[in-house]
C-alpha cells in the first residue's frame, strides 16, 4: 500500500465519520427549519427555552449512557439511577436538613457508588451489561421507594435548590439571554465530558476498551479497573441529573425514572455512538437527544397526538441507525 | 479409476497476497488423497475453493469430467461435495440430529411444524451406516471433540456427498478416538467416496493415504502415492527451498546472562511440565505442530491464561505472574498471533497502538494525556521501525499487515520488555515484508533482549533461532542448538511419547492421558 493511496482511504474515512455527526446536525436543523414554517409559535424564545429545558435531564442521562456504550457495554440503570441519587439528595436535605451543598455531593457520591457497583458485576464478575445494569435498574427502583416510604420527597426546607435547574445564571448576567441553569449544566456537563474523553488516559481506555478489550488487556493495563471507573463516572454523572429532575419538580418523585433510560439510549444512537463500542462522540449525544426533544416539542406544537410522536421517535432510531450501517459498509 | 474431482491451474488471490497459483488436484473415488504442505502453502484455501467458500480468481473445477462454477457453500452440497473444517461449525445448544439437519428439517402438517420423529430417524440411518452409536437426541455441546467431529462427518454424508474433505481431522483427537475416525474413513472409502485428507502428521499418511499431493507457496510440487514414496522425500519436496543457506551464525550466548527461566509449567492437557530458559540477545524459537501448546505456553508465561503450576524467573528472581499485567511489570511482552483480535486496536490510530501499553508515561496530572510527547515517540517509532503510514494519526486497520506487526513492536519496544515473546510473527505478512521483520527480529536481539518466537513456519525458525524447542502435544520433546535440520526437528514434533505409549497397550482407549 503506497503512502498516498492510504492517506486517500484515511480523509474518505474521517470524512465519512464527520459525515455522520454534519448528517444528524443537519437533521436537526431540517427539523427546526420545518417546525418553524408549520407553526409560528414554535420559534419562539420562551419554546426554544423550553425545548433545551426539556434536553437538559435526558441530554445529562444520555452522556452518562454514552461514556458506557462506548466502552462496549450498555447502562440501563441510569434512569432508576437518576431517581435514586434524587431521593439521596431528599433524604439529606429534607430529611436530615443538611445544607444544599452536601445533599448536591450525596447524589452524585451515590450515583458514582452504584456506578462503581454496576462496574464492578460487569468487569469483576464479568456480568453481561445488559444483564447487570438491568438488575441494577430494578434494586435501584425498589430502594428509591423504600427509602422514601413510596412517597415524594419535597424540598421546600432548602430555599435555592430549585434554583439548581430553574434559575438563570446566565438570565442575571446578560438579561436578555434568560437560560436556565439546567440548561447551562447540561453544557457543562458535556464540555467536561468531552474533555475527559478526548484528553484524558480514563477516555482513552474508553475507547480502547470497546475497541479491543483483549488487546488493551494484553498491553498489560488493569482493564476491570478503568471499566469500573467509567461506570461510576457515568453514575455520577447521573447523580447530576437525578439534582436537575428535582430541582425541576421541587421534589424527588420515587416513582419516575423507568423509561429515562431508553431515551438516553435513543439519543446516544441518533447521535452516532456505536453500541458496539470504541465510537462516539459526545457532541453528537447532544444533538441526538436535542433532536428527541425538538421533535416532541414540535409536533405536540403541531397537535400530532402522543402516540404519534412515538412513532415517530422509534423510527428516528431506526433509519439513524441504518444510515450509520451504510456509511460503515461503504469503507 | 476415475477422477471425481479434478482442479486445474487454480489461482487465487486475497489484497496483497497471492494465496495459489497454478494449483492442481485429482481426486478418485474411493481414495483418500493427503494434501500436505507447510502452513501457508495454500491447501486450505484450495480445499474452501472447492467447497465453495472461496470463489477462484482463475482455472477450472471438473466434476466426473464436466466443468462446474461453485459458488457457494450451498451449491457444493449439492454437487456432493462435503467439508470438516478445522474449527467445527456446529451449534453447541442443539441436538445431534438438528445440527445435522439445520436449514432442512422435515416438516409435517402442511409445512408448519418440525418433524422431529422423521429427523432423528433419518439422523440414526446415518449414523447406523458409519457404525457409529450415537444418539442423534443427543446436544452437542455436551459431546467430546471426537464425536461432535463425528456429527459433521454425519452432517456431511446427510447431502450425499461424494466428496469428503477434511482439514485436519486429527489435530485434537488422542488415539482411540483416531482409530475410530480412521475406521469410518475406511467404510467411507469403499462405499466409494473420495476423502481429501489435510494433515500435518506423517505417521497418519501411511496409515490411510493412498496418494499424496505436496503443495508449497501456493503451487503445485507434485503427487506421489503415500505407501511406496518415503517421508523424507515427501518433507523434502513440502520444504524445497535450500534454507539452509540463509541460516545465520549462530552466535554463543552460553556466558550470558540467563533473563527468563521457566521451571515445570503446566496447564491441563495443553501444557505438560514445560521447562526452559532463554539468555541475554538469545533468539529461542519455538517449533512443533498445530496444537503442540506452543501459544499456549507464551499465554501462560505472559498471564493471559491461568496456568496449573509451574515457576517464572527473571535475572533468577521468582516472579508472581497473575495476570498480563504482572508481565509486564516483570518486563515481559508478547505479541499475539492474532493481531487483529488481541494485539492491536485497530479501530484506533498509529499513535494510540504504540503507547496503549504505557498510557500511564504519558499521563500528567488529573490524567490529562500528552498528546505531544505520544506524537513525538510514535514518530520517533514511525522512523525507526520504517512503518509506511502517512501519519501517526492513521487508523491501524487501514496499513498493511507488516505495519500493523511493526506497531505491535513498537508498542513493546516503548514498554522497554527485556523479554519479547512472538508468536506467528509473520503470519499473514508477505515475503518482502517478513525479511523486515527478520531484521529487525535480529537487531532487537543484539541490543540484549531475550527473544522468543514461536512459528509454524520451519523455514522462519531456522533461519531465526540461536536454538530451537520443539513441542508436541503439550511437552517440550527437545531443544535443538541452531542448526539443526528439518528433518531432526520434524522428528521431535512428532515424538508423540505417551501416544506411543497407548499404542503399545491398545486395550485401553486413551481417555485419561497417562500422567
Amino acid at each position: 500500500m503506497s503512502a498516498t493511496a492510504s492517506s486517500g482511504t484515511a480523509s474518505i474515512g474521517s470524512k465519512f465519520s464527520g459525515a455522520h455527526r454534519l448528517l444528524a446536525f443537519a437533521s436537526l436543523i431540517a427539523l427546526v427549519l420545518v417546525f418553524s414554517l408549520a407553526s409560528p409559535n414554535f420559534m419562539q424564545t420562551s419554546n426554544i427555552i423550553a425545548i433545551l429545558q426539556a434536553t437538559s435531564v435526558n441530554g445529562v442521562l444520555a452522556i452518562a449512557a454514552t461514556l458506557v456504550i462506548i466502552t462496549g457495554g450498555i447502562d440501563l440503570s441510569v434512569g432508576t439511577l437518576m431517581t435514586f441519587c434524587a431521593v439521596i439528595a431528599g433524604v439529606v436535605l429534607t430529611f436530615w436538613g443538611m445544607p444544599l451543598g452536601l445533599g448536591v455531593l450525596a447524589a452524585i457520591l451515590a450515583g458514582a457508588a452504584s456506578g462503581t457497583l454496576s462496574g464492578t458485576f460487569v468487569a469483576k464478575l464479568k456480568i453481561p451489561p445488559f444483564i447487570a445494569t438491568l438488575g441494577m435498574m430494578l434494586i435501584l427502583k425498589g430502594l428509591s421507594l423504600v427509602i422514601s416510604g413510596t412517597r415524594p420527597i419535597y424540598f421546600n426546607g432548602t430555599p435555592g435548590f430549585t434554583q439548581i435547574s430553574q434559575g438563570s445564571l446566565i438570565g442575571t448576567v446578560i438579561p436578555g439571554l434568560p437560560i436556565p441553569n439546567g440548561v447551562l449544566i447540561l453544557f457543562l456537563v458535556a464540555i467536561a465530558t468531552s474533555f475527559i474523553l478526548e484528553r484524558t488516559i480514563l477516555g482513552r481506555f474508553t475507547f480502547a476498551l470497546g475497541s479491543n478489550e483483549e488487546a488493551v488487556r494484553l498491553s498489560g493495563v488493569n482493564t476491570d479497573r478503568w471499566k469500573i471507573a467509567v461506570y461510576a463516572l457515568a453514575g455520577g454523572i447521573c447523580g447530576i441529573a437525578g439534582l436537575l429532575i428535582a430541582s425541576r419538580l421541587n421534589s424527588a418523585q420515587p416513582a419516575l425514572g423507568q423509561g429515562y433510560e431508553l431515551d438516553a439510549i435513543a439519543a446516544v444512537v441518533i447521535g452516532g455512538t456505536s453500541l458496539s463500542g470504541g465510537r462516539g462522540t459526545i457532541i453528537g449525544t447532544l444533538i441526538g437527544a436535542l433532536i428527541i426533544s425538538v421533535l416532541a416539542n414540535g409536533l405536540r406544537i403541531l397537535s400530532v397526538a402522543q402516540e404519534w410522536q412515538t412513532v415517530v421517535t422509534g423510527s428516528i432510531i431506526i433509519l439513524a441507525v441504518y444510515t450509520d450501517i451504510l456509511r460503515r459498509r461503504r469503507l | 479409476m476415475n477422477a471425481v474431482v479434478v482442479m486445474k491451474d487454480i489461482e487465487k488471490s486475497f489484497p496483497g497476497v497471492r494465496a495459489l497459483h497454478n494449483a492442481q488436484l485429482e481426486l478418485r473415488s474411493g481414495e483418500v488423497h493427503a494434501l500436505m504442505g507447510e502452513n501457508g502453502a495454500g491447501k486450505s484455501t484450495m480445499m474452501k475453493i472447492l467447497a465453495g467458500i472461496y470463489r477462484r480468481d482463475g482455472g477450472e473445477i471438473l466434476l466426473d469430467g464436466k466443468p462446474v462454477d461453485i459458488n457457494s457453500p450451498r451449491q457444493a452440497q449439492d454437487l456432493g461435495i462435503g467439508i470438516i473444517h478445522q474449527e467445527l461449525n456446529l451449534m453447541p445448544h442443539l441436538t445431534a440430529a438438528q445440527n445435522m439437519f439445520i436449514g432442512r428439517e422435515p416438516r409435517k402438517a402442511a409445512g408448519l411444524l418440525l418433524d422431529e420423529g422423521k429427523l432423528n430417524g433419518q439422523a440414526a440411518e446415518i449414523f447406523a451406516s458409519m457404525h457409529l452409536k450415537l444418539d442423534p437426541r443427543t446436544l452437542v455441546g455436551g459431546l467430546t471433540i471426537a464425536r461432535q467431529q463425528m456429527v459433521e462427518i454425519a452432517k456431511a454424508l446427510s447431502y450425499r456427498s461424494r466428496v469428503l474433505i477434511m482439514d485436519e481431522p486429527t489435530a485434537a483427537l488422542n488415539d482411540a478416538e483416531i482409530n475410530e475416525l480412521f475406521a469410518i474413513i475406511a467404510r467411507l472409502k469403499a462405499e466409494g467416496v473420495g476423502i481429501v485428507y489435510i494433515s500435518h502428521k506423517m505417521d497418519e499418511l501411511k496409515r490411510i493415504a493412498d496418494r499424496v499431493t505436496i503443495m508449497r507457496d501456493g503451487e503445485y510440487i507434485g503427487t506421489v502415492p503415500a505407501e511406496t514414496t518415503p517421508v523424507e522425500k515427501i518433507i523434502s519436496m513440502m520444504v524445497g527451498r535450500a534454507l539452509t543457506d540463509e541460516r545465520p551464525d549462530v552466535p554463543d550466548h552460553s556466558n550470558s546472562e540467563v533473563v527468563l527461566e521457566v521451571r515445570n509449567l503446566n496447564r491441563g492437557a495443553t501444557i505438560r511440565d514445560v521447562s526452559f530458559s532463554v539468555r541475554k540477545g538469545e533468539i529461542l524459537g519455538f517449533a512443533g505442530l498445530m496444537g503442540a501448546g506452543r501459544t499456549e505456553v507464551a499465554r501462560a508465561i505472559f498471564g493471559a491464561d491461568r496456568r496449573d503450576g509451574g515457576d517464572i524467573f527473571m535475572h533468577g528472581k521468582k516472579v508472581d505472574i497473575h495476570m498480563p499485567q504482572d508481565a509486564v511489570r516483570a518486563g515481559i511482552g508478547y505479541l499475539s498471533e492474532d493481531r487483529k483480535h488481541f494485539g492491536l486496536a485497530t479501530g484506533m490510530d498509529v499513535r494510540n497502538n504504540v503507547v496503549l501499553a504505557s498510557l500511564r508515561r504519558f499521563t500528567g496530572p488529573g490524567g490529562l494525556l500528552k498528546e505531544a510527547a505520544m506524537h513525538d515517540v510514535a514518530v520517533r517509532y514511525i522512523d525507526q521501525l520504517a512503518i509506511k503510514t502517512p501519519s501517526d494519526k492513521q487508523e491501524v486497520r487501514l496499513l498493511s499487515g507488516g505495519n500493523q506487526q511493526k506497531i505491535v513492536i513498537a508498542k513493546w519496544l516503548l514498554r522497554d520488555c527485556e523479554v519479547l515473546i512472538f508468536d506467528e510473527p509473520t503470519r499473514g505478512i508477505d515475503v518482502g515484508a517478513k525479511n523486515e521483520i527478520y531484521k529487525l527480529l535480529n537487531a532487537l536481539a543484539q541490543q540484549g533482549r531475550a527473544i522468543i518466537v514461536i512459528s509454524s513456519e520451519l523455514p522462519e525458525v531456522l533461519r531465526l533461532s540461536h536454538r530451537i524447542a520443539v513441542m508436541c502435544e503439550g511437552r517440550l520433546t527437545g531443544i535443538l542448538s541452531g542448526g539443526a535440520s528439518q528433518e531432526e526437528i520434524m522428528h521431535l514434533a512428532t515424538l508423540r511419547g505417551e501416544g506411543a505409549n497407548n499404542n503399545n497397550k491398545q486395550t485401553k482407549p486413551a481417555k485419561g492421558e497417562a500422567k
